[in-house]
C-alpha cells in the first residue's frame, strides 16, 4: 500500500540497547534465586567409575547436588531429537539416549556429569571443587571418517561404526553414466571444517517452579521458545504444558546454536520442582565452547563431470557428516535435507547424486550454524566449478553463466523442478551475477591482477553464485522428509479500542529486528504509524505457538502470517465501516488508514471503527465486537534466495597472510520491507562466512580435546579483518507468499565462504596450487607457497 | 569478609563493602544492578564487559571490584541522561547493532577512541575495535556509526539516511 514497507525505518528496539536496558536472561534477578554449576567431564570419553558428592552437599550455601543417576531415578529420560533420517535400508535412524547428565560415561569434553546448586554462583562453583569423581578415560575418536573405520572406539555400543545413518539422494545410476561419458571430471575431497557459533550472549536458562500455582517457568536463551515449551512437555520431563510458560528475552544472538532445546533447561526446571526455589545456570564462555552445538564438519569426496563444451552433465558427492556424541535437536537434517537437496545450485545439471553418513564422534553435538547445510553444498559446487575452470581453462564465471538455469517467475513460467527434491519458486540468475560483476569490474580486475603479478603482488578474485532453501516449512513437505514437528507461524493482530496495535508473533527476535519490520508491515497495510503498532515476541504466555527464527525463515512464514491476520481485521473492519457509513461494504476502498465511499467525500478512520468495534452500540447486526484475530500460516513451498558474491584478495608473499581487499555480494532475496535491516544480516552473514575461509575452526587433538576453546584461541573475526562490504540486490519476488519475501538471515554466510577460497586459490595460480583447506591461516597459505605446489 | 570500597558510578557515590574476590563487572551487574555491561567471555578477549574507569575504557571482568576505590566509573547507563550521547545516536542510525549484546562495549570503546582521537580514520577505528568481538554485524554498521558520531561531536553535518 504505501511507503513503509521497503523503507529503512531505524530500529524501534535499538533504544532500549543502546542504553543498557536491554533484558537478557542472565539479566534477570528473582527473589530466592539459587545458582547452577554443571561439573563437565573433562575427558572426552571416559567411564565414571564413582561420584562422592557428600562433602560439596555439606558446605556451607550449597543447597543440593544432583548426578545423572538421581535424574534417571526420577524417570527423566533424555534430550530428545527432533527429525529422523533413514538408513538406504529403511531402517530407522539409530539415536542413543542423550541423558541430561550422564551416569556411567561421559562422551564428549563438556558432557555434564554432577549439578551443583548454591546461594550464589561462587558457592556453588567452590563446592563444585569438593565434589570427587573418577573417571576411566577410554580411547577417543574425533573424525567422522575415522570413525567409521573397523575397530576404532565406539561412542555408544549398540551403534556398529559409529553410524547413526546412511542415507542418499539422486539417481546413482545416471549419474554414474553421465560421469562415463564425460569429457572432464573435476574431483574434490576437501573438509568443510567444524565451526563455533559463538553467539555473544552464553547460553542462560532459570528454572521456576512455584508450588502454590504449580507452574513453571523458563526463561532461556532461546531462539524458539514455543518449540522448548513443547520438548519439555511432551518429551523430556513430561510437565502439563499449560503450566508451563517458557521466555526466551533479549536473546545476544543465536546463528542456529540456540535453536536447539538443551539439557540445561530442562535440568533448572526439574531441579527447581525439586527444591521449590528458582535456579539460574549461565555457561561460563569456555563452556559454551564444548557445550554449544557446533557446525559444518563434513568430510566428502565430490565430482563434477563436465562435456567438451563445458555442460555439466553430471554431479556426485560422498560426505561423511560429524554428529558429534549425540543427536542435537536439527542435527539428521542438515547434511541430509538442508544440503543433499540444494547440490543442483543455479545450474542445469541432469544427474546428480549424493550420500551422506551420519556418524557419531567423542566431540560436542553438531548441528544448524547460519546456513546449515546450504553453506556446505554451496562451497562443494562453488569450488568444484572453480577447480574445473582451472583444470579447463575457462574463465569461471562464464562457466556458471554458460551452466545457468533460465529464467522463470514461478508465475506465468513454472517453478524449476530439480533432480535433488525441490522446486525452486523464481529466479532469474543471470542479471544478479552480471551486476555483481560490474560492481568489482571484472575485466579491469584481470588487468591489474596481471599487472600486480608482475611485480610481485598475489591479487585473487574468487565468486560464489548460491542458492538457499529458506523460510523452513512447509509442514506436510518436512513432515514427509522426517521432521518431528510442523513448521508454520502464527501470528495474532490484536487492535485495541484506540486504534494501537499489539501483534503477537511466534518467531523470535535476537538481533533481526523484528520489532521494526513486523511493524513496518502492519502499519503499511493498516495506515497507522509503525510507532502505534508492538510486536510481542518471546513469550509463550503471550504468543499462542510459534516455530522460532531460524532457516530465514521468520518473514517469508512469520510475516505471512501477519498479513493474514490483518486482511482480517480488515475484512471485518469493513463491515463495520460499512454499517457507520450506511453503504455498501463493495462500495467502501480502504487507503490511508480510512474506508470511504468510492467516488464520494465520506470516509470513517481506522481508529473510529477499532473504537466501534469494543464500544458497539451502534453496530452491525450479527458481528462480534472486537478487533482481534489470529492466523496460522503454513506455506505452499520453501522460499529460494539466491545470490553472487565476489571476493578480491591480496596475499602477503612473506607472511602468508590473506587480506580481503573488496568483498562484493549482491543477492536476491525477493521483495525487502526494510533494507537497512536486510543489508545488516548480509553484512553479518558475510562476516561469518568470510571467518571460517580464512580464521576459524575448531581443533580437536587425539584425545578429543578441543584445543582451542577460549578466545584466546580461536579465532573470532575482528574488525579490522575486513573492508567495508559492497552490496546491491536484485529483486525476484517470491511468488508463493503474500509479501514476495525469500528471507535474507543467511545468505551472506551461505555465498561468502567459497568465494574467498576461490579468490585465494586465484591469486595462488602461479604456484600451481589448486585446493588448500580451510581455515586459510597464514602459516597454511604460506607453506603452500613454498611447496612448489605439492600441496 | 568485606573490603569497604568508595566509588563514584555513573555519577552516583558508593560506599560498599565488596567480596575482595568479587570482579568489578559482577559488583556492577549483581550489586548495583546495572545489567547494561555484559559478560561474553572468561579470557577477557571479547570487550562486551567494557567501561570507562576515569575516563578510560578497561574491560570490568579483568578489574576486581577493591580496584575501583577512589575512581570514577562510567557504564553504558550513564553514558548520556536519555540515551542521545552521539555515539548511541549513531550507533541507531547507522544499524550498528543487532543483538545489542556487544553494544555496550563497543559503545564505551568507541567513547574512549574519540577520546584520544576526535577524527578517526576507518583503519584506526577497525584497529581501535580490536579488542570488542561483535558477532551480528560484520563490523560495517558500527564502523559507520562511529564515524557519524565523530562527525557530530565535532559539529559537522551527518546525514540522516
Ligand atoms: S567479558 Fe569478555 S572481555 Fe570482559
Ligand atoms: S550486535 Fe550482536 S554481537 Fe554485536
Amino acid at each position: 500500500m504505501g511507503s513503509i514497507i521497503g523503507s529503512s525505518v531505524k530500529r524501534v528496539e535499538d533504544k532500549r540497547f543502546i542504553t543498557g536496558k536491554g533484558n537478557y536472561t542472565d539479566d534477570i534477578q528473582l527473589q530466592g534465586m539459587t545458582y547452577a554449576y554443571i561439573i563437565r567431564s573433562p575427558f572426552a570419553h571416559a567411564k565414571i567409575l564413582s561420584i562422592n558428592t557428600e562433602e560439596a552437599k555439606n558446605a556451607e550455601g550449597v543447597v543440593a547436588v544432583f548426578t545423572g543417576k538421581d535424574i534417571a531415578d526420577s524417570g527423566v529420560g533424555g534430550v530428545p531429537c527432533g527429525w529422523q533420517v533413514n538408513f538406504r535400508n529403511g531402517d530407522t535412524m539409530k539415536e542413543p539416549l542423550h541423558p541430561l547428565l550422564v551416569v556411567n560415561k561421559a562422551r564428549h569434553q563438556g558432557d555434564g556429569v554432577v549439578m551443583v546448586i548454591a546461594e550464589t554462583k561462587e558457592i556453588a562453583k567452590d563446592a563444585a571443587e569438593l565434589v570427587e569423581i573418577e573417571y576411566e578415560e577410554l580411547p577417543a575418536v574425533t573424525d567422522a571418517k575415522q570413525a567409521m573405520e573397523a575397530g576404532q572406539p565406539l561412542v555408544h555400543d549398540d551403534c556398529p561404526n559409529n553410524l547413526s545413518f546412511d542415507w542418499e539422494l539422486g539417481d546413482k545410476a545416471a549419474t554414474d553414466a553421465a560421469f562415463a561419458n564425460a569429457h572432464h571430471v573435476t574431483t574434490l575431497e576437501f573438509t568443510n571444517q567444524r565451526v563455533i557459533p559463538n553467539a555473544m550472549e552464553p547460553r542462560s536458562a532459570i528454572g521456576h517452579f512455584e508450588p502454590a500455582t504449580d507452574k513453571y517457568t523458563l526463561y532461556t536463551t532461546s531462539q524458539n521458545p514455543h518449540l522448548t515449551r513443547l520438548l519439555l512437555s511432551a518429551f523430556v520431563l513430561g510437565l502439563p504444558e499449560h503450566k508451563v510458560r517458557v521466555v526466551a528475552p533479549d536473546v545476544g544472538g543465536g546463528f542456529g546454536s540456540k535453536i536447539f532445546h538443551y539439557a540445561e533447561e530442562a535440568l533448572v526446571i526439574w531441579a527447581s520442582k525439586a527444591l521449590g526455589v528458582p535456579i539460574k545456570w549461565t555457561a561460563e564462555r569456555s563452556e559454551s565452547f564444548v557445550t554449544d552445538a557446533h557446525g559444518r564438519d563434513h568430510v566428502s569426496k565430490s565430482e563434477m563431470a563436465f562435456d567438451a563444451d563445458g555442460k555439466m552433465i553430471g554431479l556426485r558427492s560422498s560426505t561423511a557428516a560429524n554428529m558429534g556424541a549425540y543427536l542435537s535437536t536439527f542435527a539428521p537434517a542438515v547434511p541430509t535435507y538442508l544440503h543433499g537437496t540444494l547440490l543442483q545450485g543455479l545450474y542445469t545439471t541432469p544427474a546428480i547424486y549424493i550420500e551422506v553418513y551420519g556418524v557419531f564422534t567423542n566431540t560436542t553435538a553438531v548441528d544448524a550454524y547460519r546456513g546449515a547445510g546450504r553453506p556446505e553444498a554451496t562451497y562443494l559446487l562453488e569450488r568444484l566449478i572453480d577447480k574445473a575452470a582451472l583444470e579447463m581453462n575457462m574463465d569461471p564465471a562464464e562457466l556458471r553463466i554458460k551452466n545457468l538455469i533460465p529464467p522463470f517467475d514461478g508465475v506465468n513460467q513454472p517453478g524449476y523442478e530439480t533432480k535433488v527434491a525441490l522446486t525452486y519458486d523464481s529466479g532469474n540468475y543471470e542479471p544478479t551475477i552480471r551486476r555483481a560483476m560490474e560492481m568489482v569490474g571484472y575485466e579491469d580486475f584481470r588487468k591489474e591482477q596481471k599487472e600486480a603479478r608482475e611485480n610481485g603482488k598475489y591479487l585473487g578474485i574468487g565468486f560464489s553464485a548460491y542458492i538457499e532453501a529458506c523460510g523452513i516449512a512447509p509442514s506436510a513437505v518436512v513432515g514427509a522428509l522426517g521432521a518431528r514437528a510442523g513448521l508454520f507461524e502464527s501470528a495474532q493482530v490484536r487492535i485495541q479500542p484506540t486504534g494501537k496495535v499489539s501483534v503477537y508473533v511466534g518467531s523470535h527476535s535476537h538481533g533481526q529486528g523484528h520489532e521494526t519490520t513486523f511493524a513496518q508491515i502492519v502499519a503499511d497495510k493498516l495506515g497507522v504509524g509503525v510507532e502505534d503498532v508492538e510486536i510481542v515476541h518471546g513469550d509463550s504466555e503471550a504468543v499462542a505457538f510459534g516455530m522460532g527464527t531460524y532457516g530465514s525463515r521468520s518473514l517469508a512464514v512469520g510475516g505471512s502470517a501477519i498479513v493474514k491476520s490483518v486482511e482480517k481485521v480488515l475484512e471485518k473492519g469493513a463491515k463495520i465501516a460499512a454499517h457507520k457509513l450506511e453503504a455498501s461494504e463493495d462500495d467502501l476502498e480502504f487507503a490511508n488508514g480510512q474506508w470511504t465511499v468510492k467516488g464520494t467525500d465520506k470516509s470513517i478512520g481506522f481508529g473510529d471503527v477499532a473504537l466501534t468495534a469494543y464500544v458497539p452500540h451502534d453496530y452491525p447486526q450479527g458481528l462480534e465486537p472486537g478487533l482481534d484475530f489470529s492466523s496460522f500460516y503454513d506455506p505452499a513451498n520453501f522460499t529460494y534466495p539466491y545470490g553472487c558474491h565476489i571476493c578480491v584478495v591480496e596475499i602477503d608473499p612473506d607472511t602468508g597472510k590473506v587480506e580481503v581487499k573488496r568483498f562484493i555480494a549482491c543477492d536476491d532475496v525477493g521483495n525487502v520491507i526494510n533494507p537497512m535491516i536486510v543489508d545488516g544480516q548480509i553484512h553479518g552473514g558475510l562476516a561469518q562466512g568470510i571467518g571460517q575461509a580464512l580464521l576459524e575452526g575448531a581443533i580437536y587433538d587425539e584425545s578429543g580435546q578441543l584445543l582451542n576453546a577460549s578466545y584466546m584461541d580461536y579465532a573470532m573475526p575482528r574488525a579490522d579483518d575486513f573492508p567495508m562490504f559492497e552490496t546491491d540486490r536484485t529483486v525476484t519476488p517470491c511468488p508463493h507468499n503474500p509479501l514476495g519475501v525469500k528471507g535474507a538471515g543467511e545468505a551472506g554466510c551461505i555465498g561468502s565462504t567459497p568465494a574467498v577460497v576461490n579468490a585465494v586459490m586465484d591469486a595462488l595460480s602461479p604456484f600451481g596450487i589448486k585446493d588448500l583447506e580451510m581455515p586459510l591461516t597464514p602459516e597454511r597459505v604460506w607453506r603452500a607457497m613454498h611447496s612448489n605446489g605439492s600441496n | 569478609m568485606g573490603i569497604p570500597i568508595n566509588v563514584k558510578v555513573n555519577g552516583k557515590e558508593y560506599s560498599q563493602e565488596v567480596e575482595p574476590r568479587q570482579l568489578l563487572v559482577d559488583f556492577l551487574r549483581e550489586t548495583l544492578r546495572l545489567t547494561g555491561t555484559h559478560v561474553g567471555c572468561d579470557t577477557s578477549g571479547c570487550g562486551a564487559c567494557t567501561i570507562l574507569v576515569d575516563g578510560n575504557a578497561v574491560k570490568s571482568c579483568t578489574l576486581l571490584a577493591v580496584q575501583v576505590d577512589g575512581a570514577e566509573v562510567t557504564t553504558i547507563e550513564g553514558l548520556s541522561k536519555n540515551g542521545d550521547h552521539p555515539l548511541q545516536e549513531g550507533f541507531k542510525e547507522e544499524h550498528g547493532l543487532q543483538c545489542g549484546y556487544c553494544t555496550p562495549g563497543m559503545i564505551m570503546a568507541a567513547a574512549d577512541l574519540l577520546t584520544n582521537n576526535p577524527n578517526p580514520s576507518e583503519q584506526e577505528i577497525r584497529h581501535a575495535l580490536e579488542g570488542n568481538i561483535c558477532r551480528c554485524t560484520g563490523y560495517h554498521n558500527i564502523v559507520k556509526s562511529i564515524q557519524y558520531a565523530a562527525d557530530k561531536m565535532q559539529g559537522k553535518e551527518v546525514s540522516h539516511g
